[in-house]
């Protein structure tokens, strides 16, 4: 069984995101840009799923820009996918665009299994494995934090407000990545050199037919509403006289 | 416009965060409710209590009982042939159920959403609630997802909705219901408490977390919650945890225990009305957006705070 794991190029999550002046976005020029974390745990799956001998072969795919490559695909290779595919575009393509861009590449790769992380931390959408699972006509195991493959069924325990749920599902399938799911390994100095020499797909949106063309429109972006400074108390004893001023406390 | 709400229930009661789904779509329109489960007529009766909701649809069917995806989806993207608008609350069903609705549908989801700015403008946080985006559609339906802290709940009493049965649209045969472990709490629920006091990683180990913060939530009336670091250094499960990847809260007060602050952790809790911190680092970030700090080792000040209320 082949898996396929889509991946993003996001701002990595250390950075702290400074929105632009003039409201158009958030500042991405000269920042350090990394593969999304939920990411790295999706390949981390489907690479310890190829060790136990459930999986053949573990194909990477990223949409975006050409520095996609070595920021993203590179390290994805590194970590033990076996090749990659870079869709190129210098636009900004939403979940919709991304998930029908996948249903095609899913189209000729032919995996048993898709694994994408639960969402990416720039734009905070969540979308785009279930918008995939629709559009294939999959069974879909999101926010995953264990999975297990048994014949032609994977077992996805999912975390669900108030604990984890279990489902059953005919495969092929989607799954997409909790935190809990794995730890990823880190690519290797060795490993990324390997990395280079393994197959990469330069393919474009047009490529697939695909209208990429975005369906909502931001009209600005700003900053949060700031807290204000707050007060230090010098000891437990304000403490609880805050807690009685509150209301909190008796 | 017609908005269907997407009832989030237990096939018992009506959750609580559909009654803020409910105010954000009262602000586009005329509210439907859409109550699908298994013996769940008794949900669809409370949720025609709703204050402002008109017609409820009830579709009961074994199909629906777990409220998978691959099944629920259809249904509602059915019922959008005669709604303009479908509004989940953005928990973790309504973010598994509510994309694969807009795919069928061919339309982008708005992800939760904080504001309601016009019929087809909203606001919503990105980049773990650093920068607030005001977006427009240009889809002719609207699939949304609502932050339940950023609307008002709905009364649950004084409505005068209708119920009306819609016919099922089966099982998809993709998937099965296998099982559920789920934490036993007799605490208020986090997402719905009015205090909540939530410990970090300097709690150092289980024991210390159950000893040190359960009391002061007991003594307060508070549900726990945990920073990412401390679920994942595993001292409690993972849904007590508050952040960008765990729940959003926005109670009353909010008590950070040895929490340093990170912007993983402030997404979850930032709009909390009042924050208090307690840390020994007074130059945790956490006292940055704390409206009151108390800088101090929390093996001593916590006990003490808990034994003085």
């Amino acid at each position: 069984m082949k898996v396929l794991v889509p991946v993003k190029r996001v701002l990595d999550y250390n950075v702290k995101p400074r929105v632009k002046a003039d409201g158009t976005g958030v500042d991405l020029s000269n920042v350090k840009m990394s593969m999304n974390p939920f990411d790295e745990i999706a390949i981390e799956e489907a690479v310890r799923l190829k060790e136990k001998g459930a999986a053949t072969e573990v194909v990477v795919v990223t949409i975006g820009v050409a520095k996609a490559e070595s920021d993203v695909l590179l390290t994805a290779r590194a970590m033990g996918a076996d090749r990659a595919i870079l869709i190129q575009t210098d636009e900004e393509v939403e979940p919709l665009a991304v998930a029908k861009l996948l249903k095609a590449v899913a189209a000729e790769e032919q995996p048993g299994l898709i694994i994408l992380g639960k969402q990416a931390i720039d734009d905070d959408s969540n979308q785009t494995g279930q918008m995939l699972a629709a559009l294939l006509g999959w069974a879909q195991g999101t926010f995953a934090s264990a999975v297990e493959i048994a014949g032609d069924r994977v077992k996805v325990t999912r975390e669900v407000d108030g604990g984890l749920e279990t489902v059953d599902l005919k495969l092929p399938a989607i799954v997409t990545t909790d935190l809990r799911l794995n730890e990823p390994r880190y690519a290797t100095l060795p490993n990324i050199m390997k990395a280079k020499s393994k197959p990469l797909l330069k393919k474009t949106v047009a490529d697939y037919g695909v209208d990429a063309s975005p369906r909502l429109k931001t009209l600005k972006v700003v900053e949060p509403a700031k807290r204000t400074a707050g007060v230090k108390v010098a000891d437990v004893d304000a403490l609880v006289g805050k807690l009685k001023e509150l209301g909190v406390a008796a | 416009m017609k908005a269907l709400v997407w009832v989030e229930h237990d096939n018992q009661v009506v959750k609580d965060a559909t009654l803020s789904a409910v105010t954000a779509a009262s602000q586009l329109g005329e509210v439907h409710l859409l109550v699908a489960g298994k013996g769940c007529a008794g949900v669809a009766d409370a949720a025609a209590k709703i204050a402002g909701v008109g017609k409820v649809h009830l579709a009961d069917d074994a199909a629906f009982e777990h409220a998978l995806a691959e099944n629920v989806a259809p249904l509602v993207a059915k019922l959008m042939e005669s709604h303009d608008a479908v509004l989940f609350p953005a928990t973790t069903t309504g973010k598994n159920v509510a994309p694969r609705v807009a795919a069928l549908l061919d339309v982008m989801q708005l992800s939760d959403i904080l504001s309601v700015e016009g019929p087809d403008t909203f606001t919503r946080p990105i980049y773990a609630g650093n920068a607030i985006a005001t977006v427009q559609t240009s889809d002719p339906k609207l699939v949304i997802t609502v932050r339940g802290t950023a609307f008002a709940k709905a009364a649950a009493e004084g409505g005068s909705g209708v119920v009306e049965a819609v016919a099922s649209t089966g099982d998809a045969g993709l998937s099965s219901f296998a099982g559920a472990e789920i934490a036993k709490s007799e605490r208020p629920e986090l997402t719905s408490a009015k205090v909540i006091v939530s410990g970090g990683r300097a709690l150092q180990n289980s024991e210390n977390f159950h000893a040190i913060i359960e009391p002061l939530a007991d003594k307060l009336g508070a549900a726990v919650g945990a920073s990412r670091a401390a679920v994942d250094a595993g001292y409690v499960p993972n849904d007590y945890q508050v952040g960008q990847t765990g729940k959003i809260v926005a109670p009353e007060v909010y008590i950070a225990v040895g929490i340093s602050g990170a912007i993983q952790h402030l997404a979850g809790m930032k709009d909390s009305k009042t924050i208090i911190a307690i840390n020994k680092d007074e130059d945790a970030p956490i006292f940055q957006v704390a409206d009151i700090g108390l800088v101090g080792d929390l093996f001593k000040v916590v006990p003490e705070l808990t034994e003085k209320l």
